[in-house]
């Protein structure tokens, strides 16, 4: 098995008379480890002979916080999952519980929300090629990324009020409509977006030291991704066919998205057959310009009406009508005090979205009450960490940053 | 571009073909969901579950490649309910693009299941952390011990008789002061 | 034994109203504004604008850690961006996320391995109380169980509260001296608001 993950030309040493093994605690505080997890290393000299992983460093009770707070206010809780694209990790919930409600949300509302996905994806995304270069010593690199996320903190915040954390989704539609001038600085970024991936690139593509620090580093087999359960680009880079948004099409990723006949958003999915550190790089970049054409494409036709459902007593009512309307009153109290709420049918529903690190899902488990049964997340950093032990073995300790960045592993997704 | 379990009832039919003495029992996961688009769940005793797993995995019709996610709901207090634990395996096959849920139920005391790591590689931390949050063994695993909480930590804290807040265990730490670091 | 008596004393106390101010009080507050000058001006001066901070980045908190480094809100302009994360090296320890129990005691050790003089920040909800975490798993509050200088509220604080945060610490600092281990616990007495 080792000798799959080896580059070529390299080969282990035996540990013969003069050999010996050592054992290095890596982590869980560490520079390159992208905030909390250890690995005990068993090393000969540089090389790593095999690797121990251990997390839940940062395993704070999600799934136990999902079963006492009802479906809006679990967002809350989601949003703090894969925070460097929070916005993805509502989308998704809510994609579950609207699955698990029956219900669809409007045009408006799957336009803003695969908007606000894409953008999601193009943050990640920056932040795991800035830190690519980071990892590596280019820190000029990690300044680029951060400043066009800056943009999109900006953006977030211009919508839900606030720039990391937006909690802006909710059962049947989102919790404020969009600001009428947020198209206009969505374009706006669009059009410096471009500029900030050709700088990064400029910086690191056809650097030589970069390549010869990810060429050839911790190769994935395809077989070994799927039979791992990596989704998302790890296993696009290893060659793995598979994109949600083109498998298992939702919001507007599928053809009448807004019920009158327009079409799915056009974009193309990378793949490649490399496998290894350099080709997930190359992956997000391309990623992030195919997410810039899909916001194009709907930036300009953001369907009007409502933004949240209306045929159910799903939305919070308008404060206007809670505070003029009896009825309005009353919508508003049925939603939210405690032995009211949601009232979802009995059952289970999985729902997924292709989030920027793979398929994030959710399986909810109902009883009919307002808060879920169980709320359990399918979170891609944790099937893509297990991986990690095999891919580095063989290779030398300065190895490990370039890897362990390239499977974008989040702790909190990781460890919940 | 296909919908979600549009091939999923032919699955249960093979499977129905291949294990005729496996009573399945599918059904939409939820109950009043119908139509081609529902997600389908079976019902797999834990004896037979390997077996079946291993060939949802290899036979050319089913093709299950990926497990996608393992996991287990505690329903002790789910009205309606026979068994308290189901272990819940979502599987899909990127071959023809369809999902099927397979649910294995067990009861207390010492609800053991055996381990698919044999089957895919990916379940081997999944199983780890079903063991920690429930405490359900698995039989089997190359390496089963608890993965996210820490060590001396002897409860499973998702079964559904664990308070949210704890037992007091976020509490049980050494004070460091600014005269003894 | 008079000088004994002297560097034993510490910081000098303020005079207390209706006590006749002693003749070693004197004596002891024009030596001692003069050393403090000297150390206000220099030494405090010098450290308050090069803290070298040890990014404790678990969680979210973390991100916007990262982001007050980055280019648009820019820590350097506060001598802090020597981002050292070996506690030997460095002196301002971020508690930016929140902390896990399997990873308290880690945080506690980070701590006692750190060099005095040291200050700790616990930036955010999870770090200060726990958060919205209020589960088995985390620790409601680091100030529980370790020692904490400055308080900096958000979920996530936004950039600008991390550096208000931190401008506190530099008020702190400059009132700092070097003071006998028994003086130091006492408090600052110092409340630190909005500048």
């Amino acid at each position: 098995m080792t000798a799959t993950h080896t580059r070529p030309g390299m080969q282990l040493v035996p540990e013969g008379p003069g050999g010996e093994r050592w054992i290095l605690n890596y982590g869980p505080q560490h520079p390159a480890t992208h905030t909390v997890f250890r690995m005990v290393l068993e090393l000969d000299g540089e090389r790593i002979v095999s690797s121990v992983t251990h997390v839940g460093y940062l395993h704070s009770g999600f799934e136990k916080l999902g079963e006492v707070l009802d479906y809006d206010q679990y967002v809350v809780i989601v949003d703090r999952m894969n925070y460097v694209s929070p916005i993805a990790n509502g989308i998704a919930w809510h994609t579950a519980c609207e699955r698990l409600f029956g219900i669809e949300p409007t045009p408006r509302c799957k336009a803003i929300r695969t908007i606000c996905a894409e953008l999601a994806r193009i943050q990640d995304h920056l932040l795991n090629v800035g830190v690519a270069g980071l990892d590596l010593g280019g820190f000029t690199a990690f300044l680029y990324g951060f400043n066009a996320r800056e943009a999109i903190y900006d953006l977030f915040e211009q919508l839900s009020g606030s720039r990391f954390h937006t909690s802006y989704t909710r059962v049947g539609g989102v919790s404020m409509d969009m600001p009428d001038g947020w198209p206009a600085n969505v374009k706006r970024f669009l059009r410096e977006l471009p500029r900030a991936l050709d700088d990064v690139e400029a910086l690191l593509t056809k650097n030589r030291i970069f390549i010869e620090r990810t060429r050839g580093i911790g190769y994935l087999s395809p077989e070994d991704a799927v039979a791992w359960g990596v989704t998302g680009p790890v296993a696009r880079a290893s060659g793995v066919r598979r994109d949600l948004r083109k498998d298992e099409p939702y919001l507007c990723y599928a053809d009448n998205w807004d019920g009158r006949g327009s079409p799915a958003v056009d974009f193309k999915v990378p793949v490649s057959r490399l496998g290894d550190v350099y080709a997930r790089y190359l992956i997000r970049l391309e990623e992030m310009r195919q997410s810039a054409h899909i916001i194009e494409q709907l930036i300009d036709n953001i369907p009007p009406g409502p933004v949240d459902v209306t045929d159910e007593k799903l939305p919070l009512p308008d404060k206007r009508e809670v505070f003029f309307s009896i009825e309005g009153l009353i919508h508003h109290f049925e939603r939210i005090m405690t032995n009211r709420g949601f009232r979802p049918p009995v059952g289970e529903a999985y729902g997924a979205n292709e989030t920027a690190n793979g398929e994030l899902g959710y399986y909810v488990v109902s009883d009919g009450g307002r808060c879920p049964y169980r709320a359990r997340t399918r979170p891609p950093s944790f099937f893509q960490y297990q991986v990690f032990d095999r891919i580095v073995v063989g290779h030398q300790i300065s190895d490990i940053p370039p890897i362990l960045n390239s499977l974008n592993i989040i702790a909190a997704e990781l460890d919940r | 571009m296909k919908a979600w379990g549009s091939s999923t009832s032919s699955v249960v039919q093979v499977l129905r073909d291949r294990f005729p003495e496996i009573d399945f029992a599918p059904g939409a996961l939820r109950p009043d969901e119908a139509g081609p688009a529902a997600q389908i769940g079976v019902r797999v005793p834990a004896d037979r579950l390997v077996e079946v797993m291993r060939f949802l995995r290899d036979d050319p019709r089913t093709r299950f490649e990926q497990l996608v996610d393992l996991t287990c709901v505690d329903y002790l207090n789910f009205p309606g309910a026979r068994d308290r634990y189901g272990v819940i395996y979502s599987l899909l096959s990127i071959t023809w693009n369809h999902r099927l849920w397979v649910k294995c139920f067990v009861n207390d005391p010492d609800p053991c299941v055996p381990s698919v790591c044999g089957v895919w590689k990916g379940a081997e931390w999944p199983e780890r952390e079903v063991y920690d949050m429930f405490g359900i063994r698995f039989e089997g695993h190359p390496d089963l011990r608890r993965i996210l909480t820490w060590e001396g930590f002897d409860a499973h804290p998702l079964r559904k008789d664990y308070p949210v807040t704890g037992r007091g265990e976020r509490e049980r730490f050494a004070r460091v002061t600014r005269e003894t670091a | 034994m008079e000088l004994n008596r002297i560097a034993s004393m510490g910081d000098p106390q303020p005079p207390v109203p209706g006590q006749p101010a002693g003749t070693d009080d004197v004596l002891l507050t024009r030596l001692d504004r003069l050393v403090e000058a000297i150390r206000r001006h220099t030494v405090n001066w010098s450290r308050k604008n090069s803290l070298w901070p040890l990014p404790f980045a678990t969680a979210c908190c973390g991100i916007e850690l990262m982001a007050t480094g980055a280019s648009r809100f820019d820590i350097a302009r506060f001598g802090a961006e020597a981002m050292r994360f070996s506690p030997r090296q460095s002196d301002l320890l971020i508690v930016a996320g929140r902390v896990a129990i399997k990873m308290m005691p880690i945080l506690q050790r980070l701590y006692v391995q750190m060099c005095e003089p040291k200050w700790v920040i616990s930036m955010g909800a999870c770090a200060c109380t726990g958060g919205v975490f209020d589960a088995y798993a985390t620790v409601q509050g680091i100030d529980q169980f370790m020692p904490v200088d400055v308080y900096v509220p958000g979920c996530p604080p936004r950039p600008e509260t991390l550096l208000e945060g931190v401008m506190a610490i530099q008020r702190i600092v400059e009132r700092d001296g070097v003071r006998p281990s028994a003086a130091r616990g006492q408090g600052l007495r110092i409340v630190v608001g909005p500048a």
